[in-house]
């Protein structure tokens, strides 16, 4: 074998275990949803197998879905601008502070070593009606009676919030942090102020790792089912609470199966229009 | 006495040996593939090592109800015959018939169902077993009532044994709510606008179709106007706090005082007032009663699960079960003596008739399920 032929071979070689388990755990069981989703759920509870339209023509054509659909796009979007907000200023104080960089991003990575479900549910002890703010409240006498502050949207957004921050702020971050410190002195010795100079070239340089940050947020927001479920009121839900409900309540596999791959369809429709513009490598730095 | 260790367990001591610098971090990683290596080949084989072995999974309710059934059924079970039993938990029946529809057989064996109509589901779905009952002589004592109706499901047959009953009545404050309001109200307190923000329901379509019946004042097992009870149910919704979705959430929810008032599980809130909360319970007229029982399922090692079946029925371990959970056994209080505590119960019979009990009528709720299920699921998103 010649040596082109053998460096050409190299890299599959390499990815193929990769390759491998993204076959086996990822494409293989979307196949099976795939196929579930054109079959039917009979009176008993059990699948009847076949091609059958019913089941997409429900999840397509239902206002049902599409309102829980465009609700649960609409609290992802608040998220990730909250987070936005949020996170830009944290991720630009640890890019440009000296010393304690390190100490400052091992803080931010510290809630990953708590289970997602702890950190969803300690929003209980701190908003509940004996909870901590409440207490609190009460014990200064700026309260006589304790404030409802728990189950509706603002506390599944502010959960989602908990949850997604780190991400946009790791995205944010990695951006600055390739930003050469140069072209903002220059910028400040041409004469612009602080002030110009963040907004005519630090935050355009950093928008890719703004929209990486974006994207990471929204998408996982989007997909979230604890957060409504542990924070939500009775109406709070999103589209993973109706998959859920469907395969897991109604034991509707098929119509379970339909559904996830409408969100998986809109979801990647955005992941598409983002690598469009922006490309997947501002995500993968990100993600690294 | 040797415990059975789960894999959660098992995980989380080599954790804390890594943790505490007992291990160094590539013996840590190596142990860790070399577990997932092994979990990934054995799970083909897994159900008949378990057959072989005489292992038995159970799996229940979680909570006090489990710490009940480890304490006084599984552990003194494992002690006698050295059967292990590996217990786990589910937050309600229709999630874990999906984790059974998902599974191969055997995986799972016997499960702690409630009502009727569950069992009637896993019978049509053909997950049931046939028991053997000459393998289970304390069958004797169970309630002839509470036998019969699943043997009329099952064709004579048995796929179970019942174990405990209870009911889904009102719980409340007393506090904020006194017990002369509830026996003035009964079911309709929970559409009163009085308390809004202070009430909360079970997330269970069944449930709330069965209050919305009893606030609309029709039969829970047989509504004739179906378009009252969603309006109810719709009512309910626009004044809940939340719905809860497992025994430990309603009980946090009324000691923690978020709510007043829930419909709640019998024992779960005779938990609360031994712990002191001044919470009181009622059953109203027609309130919703229930039996549990102990399912077999399909290609479970049957011997072993008779064993621990009839182990589990035997009145020194069915009673001590019971004053554990506090729900009221399924022992006829006619041929045993079932001491001091169960009688104090809520909802226990002492005539072992359970005449006074309304139990949910499976042929009425199962041909009703999918449509139900699926109409609920959008009532409860504001529709």
């Amino acid at each position: 074998m010649s040596v082109e032929a053998r460096e050409a071979r190299q890299p599959w070689i390499l990815l193929s275990p990769a390759l491998t388990a993204v076959a086996l755990f990822l494409f293989v069981p979307l196949l099976f949803i795939l196929v579930y989703s054109f079959w039917l759920r009979t009176a008993t509870g059990a699948d009847q197998a076949g091609f059958y339209l019913d089941n997409w023509r429900e999840a397509l054509t239902d206002a049902f879905y599409r309102d829980i659909l465009f609700s649960t796009l609409r609290i992802a979007a608040i998220t990730t601008l909250v987070c936005a907000l949020m996170g830009y200023p944290a991720a630009y104080f640890i890019a440009r502070s000296k010393g304690n960089k390190a100490i400052l991003l091992l803080l931010l990575m510290l809630p990953f070593w708590i289970s997602y479900i702890i950190r969803t549910m300690s929003w209980i002890n701190i908003l509940g009606v004996s909870g901590a703010l409440n207490t609190f409240l009460l014990w200064t006498g700026i309260i006589t009676d304790p404030i409802q502050m728990l189950y509706n949207e603002t506390t599944v957004i502010l959960g989602l919030v908990h949850f997604l921050l780190p991400f946009m702020v790791l995205n944010v971050f990695v951006s600055l942090e390739g930003i050469d410190t140069n072209l903002e002195d220059a910028a400040n010795s041409l004469g612009a102020t602080r002030w110009e100079t963040f907004l005519q070239v630090t935050l355009p340089l950093s928008l890719p790792g703004l929209a990486a940050g974006g994207l990471l947020c929204f998408v996982l927001g989007a997909g979230t089912y604890i957060t409504p479920l542990v924070l939500g009121g009775p109406r709070d839900a999103m589209f993973a609470n109706l998959v859920f409900e469907a395969i897991i309540t109604q034991l509707n596999w098929p119509l379970g199966s339909a559904l996830s791959l409408m969100l998986l369809a809109v979801l990647g429709v955005l992941v598409m229009i983002y690598n469009r513009y922006l490309g997947m490598a501002q995500l993968m730095k990100g993600l690294g | 006495m040797t415990k059975k260790m789960d894999n959660t367990t098992r995980y989380e001591r080599l954790r804390e040996r890594y943790m505490n610098g007992d291990l160094d971090r590539r013996s840590f990683l190596g142990m860790i593939g070399a577990a997932g290596l092994a979990y990934g080949v054995q799970t083909p084989f897994a159900k008949y090592a378990h057959a072989a072995a005489g292992e038995v999974r159970f799996d229940g309710w979680g909570g006090v109800v489990s710490e009940a059934f480890r304490e006084h059924a599984f552990d003194p079970f494992t002690e006698k015959t050295g059967i292990p039993v590996v217990d786990g938990t589910f937050g309600g029946g229709d999630e874990y018939l999906s984790r059974v529809k998902a599974s191969q057989e055997g995986e799972y064996n016997i499960a702690h169902l409630s009502g009727v109509f569950d069992y009637a589901r896993y019978y049509n779905l053909g997950l049931a077993s046939t028991l053997n009952e000459d393998n289970i002589p304390n069958l004797k004592f169970v309630i002839p009532k509470l036998v019969d109706v699943f043997r009329n499901v099952s064709d004579g047959a048995l796929s179970c044994v019942p174990y405990d009953y209870g009911t889904t009545g009102l719980a409340y404050n007393r506090k904020y709510i006194s017990d002369e309001e509830m026996k003035e109200k009964g079911a309709k307190i929970l559409i009163d606008e009085a308390y809004k923000g202070k009430i909360a329901g079970w997330g269970d379509w069944r449930t709330r179709i069965w209050f919305g019946s009893l606030q609309t004042d029709q039969d829970p097992n047989g509504a004739t106007d179906m378009e009252a009870v969603w309006d109810a149910i719709r009512a309910h919704r626009d004044l809940s706090l939340k719905y809860w979705t497992s025994g430990a959430e309603l009980m946090s929810l009324l000691a923690e005082e978020e709510i007043y008032v829930t419909e709640g599980w019998s024992g779960r809130i005779y938990a609360l007032q031994e712990q002191g909360h001044d919470i009181g319970y009622m059953d109203p007229p027609n309130g919703y009663g229930w039996q549990e029982c102990l399912f077999v399922m399909k290609g479970s090692p049957m011997e072993a699960c008779e064993e621990l079946l009839n182990f589990m029925l035997a009145p020194e371990t069915s009673i001590a079960v019971a004053e554990g959970q506090n729900y009221p056994p399924a022992l006829d209080p006619q041929q045993v003596d079932l001491g001091s505590k169960i009688p104090t119960l809520p909802a226990f019979d002492p005539t072992g008739t359970l005449s006074g009990l309304t139990f949910a009528d499976p042929a009425y709720w199962n041909v009703n399920e999918a449509e139900w299920s699926k109409t609920f699921g959008r009532v409860q998103k504001g529709y």
